[in-house]
């Protein structure tokens, strides 16, 4: 579903440049939850923008369900990103003024539904997230267990078959943080999609399928999760 | 994407009274400096503007209309004999003293025109009536000066040049530009009053009515050869060289004009810190729009409605504020004018600096560091 090859991403010019990525290759496939771990610094969100078609790569190829997507001009990859992810952030990310309800609507008229189809997607995919109750609520009057819901029903809205989430439990409480990885698993176990986690947090490794290890811009080890070894 | 842009502005009532407050500030103090403009214009050469003449025929190279000097009443004649022309009429603008009941001196201008014809006569009378000033020694002044000249109401007796002055009439808006006044009276009377300046076979000006269908240039060009040795001007020509002497070639005018320029800087200025400021409050959230798939399209139609919407509501305001202002400042010597093409020329310029404002904001969110979307 994603498969990378020699990917370099360097910042800046000359003596001042910063090699963030030097050679990573890297493959997921659907149904699969990949960890990302590593230090801060380390490349893990530079690898994550650049498979979710954020940032551009300097070199190196990103094929997403077999196709190329490194070389495609800049103004094609809105359409990748709607057509392909579905995101999740450490922050959350909700939009303050907009209720649960819309901010999942909002993904949804992106992805071109009519306001009335958004609607009624909208509001399947909260309950999806047991979060019905609270479609009508504004983020501030949500937990933080609670925005993530939101968040990851958001991801979902359009049924994109890639999930990149970025550090998704690092503000929630254990329990929440459980929560949200078990969602998560569900959906790749269940509806066979790719989940890629960013994470520092190992009380949810047990939930991966592979843990890829970065350090100084490189994969320094790849195996499997701790329920897969045992 | 309106609803978006709708629900972000008002989300955050602080971050939107502040934006509306800065695009307030800044379109009053544009509509303020401008109107303070337009009213000095109209104010410097109102006596001309309405005069009704097609033509000014005056003593050579005179810098403006209250800068006129007498000339022979013989040359009416001449002017007279041009077929184009419909009629005549001697014209007096001086420069003479009015005696208060105080024994106080104030300098007032004395405008004697023809009564039969009314050309160069008051308009918006708004107490007693033109047709008054047939009375012996009678005279119109502007209900603005009634303190500067003591006056209180119509029958009150007053001097100019040491002869009578009764009050007949009270005009409304009728201002000068400098801080003389105008007193309308019959030419006989303006005679009386500037005796010593002006003889009784001269005038200031000579106002001319072409016959119907003639243009004011044809009439000129009939009319400059029978008299070469006096300047003919069109009323639209009297009325430049009046405001152009006025703008330019006194502090006054440059000073307003500047004014008027700054204002228009200053309140771009400040519009485009506060729409920049605004959306760079809700960077993230484009943040997050353009990683979740928007298009760099989707964002700027979220920060042009943003911009614009911000632009009509604070225009609003700005408006209802600065006609207020106008309308109470048609009362003093320094009237706000705001006609209905200021109005409407500062939304649009309120739309355009508000979204051409945004702009600045459009390229900052459009080339967001995607890193900083996946930070805490």
């Amino acid at each position: 579903m994603i498969e990378i090859r020699n990917l370099f991403k360097t910042y800046g010019h000359g003596s001042a440049a910063v090699h963030a990525l030097e050679g990573v290759d890297f493959d997921v496939d659907a149904g699969e939850v990949v960890m990302l771990m590593g230090p801060s610094g380390s490349g893990k969100t530079t690898l994550l923008s650049i498979m979710g078609c954020i940032l551009r790569a300097t070199s190196g190829s990103v094929k997403i369900d077999g196709r190329e997507v490194a070389s495609l001009p800049e103004k094609k990859l809105p359409g990748v990103r709607l057509e392909h992810f579905g995101f999740i952030f450490q922050g959350f990310n909700l939009f303050p003024a907009l209720t649960a309800q819309e901010n999942v609507e909002l993904t949804l008229k992106l992805k071109g539904r009519s306001a009335r189809e958004a609607r009624r997607q909208a509001g399947e995919l909260l309950e999806q997230v047991d979060l019905s109750e609270k479609a009508g609520r504004l983020p501030s009057d949500l937990s933080g267990g609670q925005k993530q819901r939101v968040a990851i029903a958001r991801a979902l809205a359009g049924d994109p078959p890639i999930i990149l989430a970025d550090e998704p439990t690092a503000a929630l409480d254990s329990q929440s943080g459980l929560n949200v990885m078990q969602m998560l698993t569900r959906l790749a176990k269940q509806r066979g999609r790719a989940v890629v986690v960013v994470t520092h947090d190992s009380r949810v490794l047990g939930f991966a399928d592979r843990i890829v290890e970065i350090a100084d811009g490189r994969i320094c080890s790849a195996e499997l999760g701790m329920e897969k070894t045992a | 994407m309106l609803t978006l842009a709708w629900k972000n502005l008002f989300h955050d009532r602080v971050r939107l009274a502040v934006t509306l407050v800065g695009i307030v500030f800044a379109l009053v103090l544009i509509l303020m400096q401008f109107g303070l403009f337009l009213g000095f214009l109209d104010t410097s050469a109102n006596i001309v503007e309405r005069s009704g003449a097609d033509l000014w025929v005056t003593s050579p190279r005179i810098p403006y209309v209250n800068g006129g000097s007498p000339l022979s009443e013989s040359n009416r004649w001449k002017v007279l004999a041009v077929p184009a022309v419909e009629r005549v009429d001697r014209y007096i603008l001086a420069w003479v003293p009015w005696k208060l009941k105080t024994g106080a001196i104030e300098n007032v201008q004395v405008v004697g025109y023809n009564l039969d014809s009314g050309v160069g006569g008051p308009w918006n009378v708004v107490e007693g009536s033109a047709a008054a000033l047939r009375g012996e020694d009678t005279v119109i002044v502007d209900e603005i000066y009634k303190s500067l000249l003591g006056v209180s109401r119509i029958g009150e007796v007053f001097e100019i040049s040491g002869r009578r002055a009764r009050i007949v009439g009270f005009t409304r808006g009728i201002r000068s530009f400098t801080t003389a006044p105008f007193v309308f009276c019959s030419f006989k009377n303006a005679l009386n009053y500037g005796a010593g300046i002006i003889r009784e076979d001269q005038a200031v000006y000579l106002l001319v009515k072409g016959r119907a269908g003639v243009s004011a240039n044809a009439l000129k060009a009939a009319v400059q050869p029978m008299v070469p040795e006096l300047d003919v001007l069109t009323n639209e020509e009297m009325h430049r060289r009046t405001q152009t002497h006025w703008v330019f070639a006194t502090g006054a005018g440059i000073t307003t004009l500047l004014g008027a320029v700054l204002g228009l800087i200053v309140g771009v200025v400040v519009v485009a810190q506060t729409i920049y400021a605004a959306t760079v409050d809700h960077i993230r959230e484009f943040g997050t729009l353009k990683a979740m798939g928007a298009s760099n399209g989707h964002i700027y139609r979220v920060i042009l409605a943003q911009a614009a919407i911000s632009g009509v509501m604070g225009y609003t305001a700005a408006i209802a504020i600065a006609l207020t202002v106008s309308e109470g400042s048609q009362g003093g010597n320094a009237p706000i004018l705001l006609p209905p093409e200021v109005a409407v020329g500062t939304l649009a310029l309120a739309l355009a600096m508000c979204m051409g404002a945004s702009v600045i904001s459009i390229r900052k969110a459009t080339r967001i560091d995607p890193a900083m979307v996946f930070r805490g």
